[in-house]
């Protein structure tokens, strides 16, 4: 399939960078242009718009799981089953739906062609179909709503043989429509991801060479790299799950007696699962935190008029933490009873990523140091965003130290950890880039009072949650229970005032949950009465504010393609008459001279 | 300048919540020590981290705030710097990994005198085997589960036959020795959880996990369940009791032998029939899924549940009496109460179990 | 320029003003994007492997009969790649009838290809082989059945190519489809060789 596009594209022996303004297929039709488009900027938004719609889902989600722990048996229709129903659909929308397609399809989309200097992705055919077969992946996820026994509540993780024998909800239809939604996105987000990488080996303009790149693009080329190669582990697992669910096979299932009853399978192993899933679950953190790194490597450079500190290191970086994520999987296994010895090796690799992930962390740092540092609302961001990941990421280290993990595994700790440094954390860097791009993208600068409203409520009511999670976990409280108390009442260790930590995390929870509507009527709002934006608001260097039209037009840079003459990072060159010197300067009069 | 004071003042807020929470390590009842021993290395390294790196940039921020007529300055990298704080990151991380790994080292190395004792996890519920006189598990498979053979031993071997089979209420332990723990489950993944011993484990259908510790303290302490195993997951319970060893020893005094049960003797403790009855609701995990003080859960609660009208999945209704609730219990799925899952696993009980059972249910329903 | 020399040029000083002629690396873009395709396709087939390796490991492996027709299969995809191969070397040298007919056969022979896998597992269905009656059955259907449904993506490419052709492109304008459905074969056919050497070997 993806096939039929390359012969497509075929006879183009020339790389498309080169396709001339008046060769771009301009679309005559609003339908054409608003909804069939092939516009990266068209399809970054509707893949934004989508995730982000389902990620309101997903919060409501989580809003009802937390009343339910504070206030348990309050809402009668959260049933048991129905909690860990929310778990599963809150934690795979979150992951998959909302942040690898919002910073993939969406950042990876709009900014990739224009930080490039390319008038758009190679394939911008295939990145339309893209779009739309994550729309159908989406749909049959909210259809398992819908079906008898609802959606599946395995667990994010899938994990048989409990996703698919009875005594979970959804074991039915649920898991199978959720497979199937998996193999739609793996396939829809194959066919975006091979156009990123592609278009960034491929489509880059004169100058432009790698080390030329802004980190983000680094970061997002990287992620989606590491995507690549990492969902056909979750699509192979998901098919081989469906076949052991609907054909009988034992691909993962040994003897078991479910409910009394003896099943015909045999010999399986769940064990392999965990293997395959985790060798896509953890590049998937990745996948999600590289294009964050990316991102605030820009914001904090260009708000603190500083070139990025050590940006080389920061590359390497990238690449080094992408490669390490493909053989860190089962520090996720460590108590999974898999061969202990495994817990060696792993937990070594585990904490080696550690070392290139403090650099990037003292990278940002250092590039405040001596800066000149604008405080508005994508730079506040941009803090809160290094402030809770360094939280997150040293929690990290206890959970890679295997030995430390057998305690904390499977409780609140791991919960407040990867909430901290997969959820937390990128969703600042989402917001930050918003707060960022918007004006590019609509012509207009966001409200500056609802976004500073929307950051300090945010980001210290998401910590006035997380922070104190990792003690009800040091504690022993197990993830993923509907209730604490059983039919036998509270465990023994389990003291009345963790009960009162739980009220306190919901009532901060819903708090921020509702703070986020401000956001969005600010997204409304700006978008026809901000203040206008001009072409370069921030005075950023890189070649997407240096468009002739703002928004950019199809074709994104007007008559011809600009030239790159230097790196992204000329912040406040020595000599130079302004502070900023685009990528599309070349050198001369007025531009000072660094080294 | 809000934000400086913001940062600073979570920085300061974390360090006096980890000092002054009440919400900390269970206290310790095994040999793990040095497992929290690490726990508190790895604190201090990344809390030293923490209050440095956010401290240093509250400072950058504050000192290096926009002024109009300042430029920053322009530093591509510094490579002795970097140098430096890539070493001192590796010089930290190693310091976290070797006493981690030396711990994990011991963790795996299972003493050879260690006692032995199984776990068994199944929806949801657990129950408990220990080898007998002979030191040694007969082989099991969970194709010989049937109603005569609940832990699915395998009849023909010699080393079963002394095998010991607790019910799921309780497991007994001897305080002092080191206890290897065996693991397996008869359908889904599952993870034996005791927080005070701090050592856990998952339970992996057609595998047979281990792990070990030493009790360290008398006393009783919950069990509970650490693996997402479906609607019943939260309420997967039992209790562990160290004890003396003569304690231990006239527990499992107690406890049928595999032959016993073959044979149809043992397994039944003295008492009323209804205290009969709420052991075996106990050992049979029924509170798993039912509550008894009206509470929600994955089946319905048995207060006030003797003469109430249900309406079933398919639309009539029933009234809620002796015979119902034996034919529920014996064959749970052929009436389903309206609002549940059809997921409740058949009970195999002698008569005389029902009847002390029946007699627990309706005392339970007041 | 290694790409490790590229990794430590600093911008910032060994590039300042320069600016190349080309963009990106210069290749012809439809194969780069083959190039990575088939880093996808290798990911999943590799991840197959080694499912198949430790799953092989388990008590209850049976392995599978090697049904006679799968040589056959395999000389007739052998045969495809080959008839697609001189299709390309013929097209470099701008003979339009040989790419014609070495498009036809390689496709027709890569059809004959998925109707001798069907046949296999009728044969293996009325042998009592089916899907769920072992471990290594399991495998071995998924196996087959994920290369055929890449094999079909591919005769969906070569179809668009050769109907160009019939309408009258020049050999020249397709060069690279024939180019790339040739690639594509040949890497089809590495994967099955590998996955029938691993059905063979165990």
């Amino acid at each position: 399939m993806a096939l039929t596009d390359v012969t497509h594209d075929a006879q183009d022996f020339a790389p498309p960078a080169e396709v001339e303004e008046a060769e771009v297929y301009h679309p005559k039709t609003w339908l054409g242009k608003y909804v069939f488009s092939q516009d990266a900027k068209i399809i970054a938004l509707q893949y934004s718009i989508t995730a982000m719609a389902v990620g309101l889902l997903a919060l409501v989600l989580s809003v009802l799981m937390r009343v339910q722990l504070a206030w348990p048996g309050a809402v009668s229709f959260i049933t048991p089953d129905a909690y860990i129903q929310f778990v599963t659909m809150h934690g795979m929308i979150m992951v998959v739906y909302l942040l690898t397609a919002l910073f993939l399809g969406g950042f990876g989309n709009y900014l990739i062609p224009l930080m490039l200097g390319a008038r758009d992705m190679v394939f911008p055919y295939v990145n339309m179909i893209s779009y739309w077969i994550y729309l159908v992946a989406v749909l049959i996820l909210l259809a398992s709503f819908f079906v008898p026994g609802g959606p599946t509540g395995s667990g994010w993780t899938l994990y048989p043989p409990q996703a698919i024998l009875p005594g979970t909800p959804g074991s039915d239809w649920g898991i199978t429509l959720m497979c199937i939604s998996l193999g739609f996105f793996v396939i829809g987000f194959t066919m975006g991801g091979l156009n990123y990488v592609v278009t960034v080996l491929q489509a880059r303009t004169r100058g432009m060479t790698l080390m030329r790149m802004p980190l983000t693009i680094w970061a997002i080329f990287t992620a989606t790299v590491l995507a690549l190669l990492a969902f056909p582990a979750l699509l192979v697992s998901a098919i081989m799950m469906s076949l052991d669910n609907l054909l009988g096979t034992s691909y993962f299932m040994p003897a078991i007696i479910s409910l009394g009853q003896q099943l015909d399978h045999s010999g399986g192993s769940p064990i392999l699962f965990q293997h395959l899933f985790w060798f896509f679950g953890h590049p998937e953190v990745y996948i999600v935190a590289l294009p964050a790194f990316g991102v605030i490597s820009e914001l904090i450079s260009v708000h603190a008029r500083k070139n990025i500190f050590g940006y080389r290191l920061m590359v390497w970086a990238i690449v080094v933490i992408g490669g390490l994520s493909f053989i860190v999987w089962a520090h996720h296994m460590y108590v999974s009873g898999m061969n202990p010895y495994f817990g060696f090796f792993f937990a070594t690799t585990t904490l080696i990523i550690a070392v290139p992930t403090a650099i990037k962390v003292y990278n940002w740092v250092l590039t405040l140091w001596q800066g000149n540092i604008r405080l508005n609302v994508p730079m506040l961001f941009a803090i809160g965003f290094v402030f809770t990941f360094i939280n997150g990421g040293l929690t990290g280290i206890f959970l890679g130290n295997v030995i430390i993990d057998v305690p904390l595994s499977d409780t609140y700790f791991v919960v407040a950890h990867f909430h901290m440094v997969m959820a937390v954390s990128p969703i600042l860097a989402v917001f930050g880039a918003v707060y960022h791009w918007y004006p590019k993208i609509t012509g207009r600068m966001l409200n500056e009072g609802m976004g500073k409203f929307h950051f300090w409520m945010t980001f210290v009511g998401l910590y006035c949650i997380y922070y104190p999670m990792h003690y009800l976990g040091i504690l022993g409280v197990p993830r993923r229970y509907f209730a604490n108390a059983g039919a036998n009442g509270l465990p023994d260790w389990f003291p009345e005032s963790a009960q009162m930590v739980n009220v306190g995390i919901t009532i901060a929870a819903i708090i921020v949950a509702s703070v986020q509507l401000v956001f969005l009527y600010n997204l409304y709002y700006s978008a026809t009465r901000g203040k206008p934006a001009g072409g370069n608001p921030w005075g950023a260097t890189t070649l997407e504010w240096q468009t002739a039209d703002t928004p950019p037009t199809h074709g994104n840079f007007g008559k011809e393609l600009p030239s790159v003459y230097r790196w992204a990072y000329d912040y406040s060159v020595p000599g130079a008459e302004e502070d900023f010197i685009p990528q599309n300067v070349p050198a001369g009069k007025g531009t000072g001279h660094a080294s | 300048m809000v934000l400086v004071i913001v940062l600073i003042l979570l920085v300061i807020g974390s360090v006096l919540f980890h000092f002054m929470s009440p919400w900390y390590l269970t206290p310790i009842a095994s040999n793990w020590g040095m497992i929290d021993d690490t726990l508190t290395i790895t604190f201090i390294v990344c809390g030293f981290v923490f209050v440095v790196v956010n401290l240093f940039m509250a400072y950058s921020i504050y000192k290096y705030r926009y002024r109009k007529d300042r430029r920053a300055d322009y530093e591509p990298e510094n490579q002795k710097l970097e140098w430096w704080l890539t070493a001192f990151t590796t010089v930290g991380v190693i310091a976290m990994l070797a006493p981690g790994l030396i711990v994990w080292g011991k963790y795996v190395d299972v003493p050879e005198d260690a006692m032995l004792v199984e776990a068994i996890g199944q929806q949801w519920r657990w129950t408990y085997r220990y080898p007998g006189a002979d030191g040694v598990f007969g082989t099991v498979d969970t194709r010989n589960v049937s109603a005569s053979n609940p832990f699915g031993l395998n009849p023909d071997d010699t080393n079963g036959q002394d095998d010991l089979l607790a019910g799921g209420a309780e497991v007994h332990l001897p305080i002092g020795g080191p206890v290897k723990v065996t693991l397996r489950s008869k359908d889904v993944l599952h993870d034996f959880y005791v927080p005070q011993i701090r050592s856990k484990m998952d339970l992996v259908p057609g595998m047979i996990t281990y792990f070990w510790f030493t009790p360290t303290k008398i006393g009783e302490y919950d069990v509970l369940c650490a693996e997402l195993c479906g609607s019943g997951h939260y309420n997967m319970r039992s209790r562990m009791v160290i004890e003396e060893e003569a304690d231990f020893q006239a527990w499992l005094q107690t406890q049928p032998t595999f032959a016993q049960l073959l044979a149809g003797v043992g397994g039944t403790s003295g008492g009323t029939p209804i205290e009969q009855g709420e052991q075996l609701a106990k050992d049979q995990g029924c509170l798993a899924c039912h509550s008894l003080d009206g509470g929600a859960g994955v089946g319905p609660t048995w207060k006030g549940l003797v003469g109430k009208n249900e309406t079933l999945i398919d639309g009539s209704s029933v009234l809620v009496d002796e015979a119902y609730l034996r034919e529920s219990i014996v064959n749970p799925n052929a009436k389903v109460v309206k609002g549940y899952a059809p997921i409740m696993p058949p009970a195999q009980l002698t008569d005389d179990q029902l009847d002390a059972l029946m007699a627990y249910l309706k005392s339970a329903s007041g | 320029m290694s790409i490790f020399s590229t990794l430590s040029t600093k911008p910032w000083v060994a590039e300042r003003g320069y600016v190349s002629d080309s963009h990106g690396f210069g290749l012809p873009t439809a194969r780069v994007f083959l190039s990575v395709f088939l880093g996808v396709v290798t990911a999943i087939f590799g991840l197959l492997t080694a499912a198949y390796f430790i799953r092989m490991t388990y008590a209850d492996w049976q392995p599978l009969p090697v049904p006679a027709l799968l040589w056959l299969n395999t000389a007739i995809l052998i045969l495809s790649s080959v008839a697609l191969q001189w299709a390309r070397t013929s097209a470099r040298h701008q003979q339009a009838d040989r790419v014609r007919r070495g498009l036809l056969a390689g496709g027709a022979l890569a059809f004959a290809f998925l109707v001798g896998q069907f046949l296999v597992w009728q044969q293996l269905g009325s042998l009592g082989y089916f899907v769920d009656t072992n471990p290594s059955n399991s495998f071995f259907y998924l196996i087959t059945g994920l290369h055929g449904l890449h094999l079909l993506g591919g005769l969906v490419a070569w179809l668009r190519a050769s109907l160009r052709l019939w309408r009258g492109a020049e050999t020249d304008k397709i060069r690279m489809s024939v180019e790339l459905c040739a690639v594509y074969w040949h890497f089809l056919l590495l994967v099955w060789l590998v996955m029938f050497g691993l059905l063979l070997v165990t």
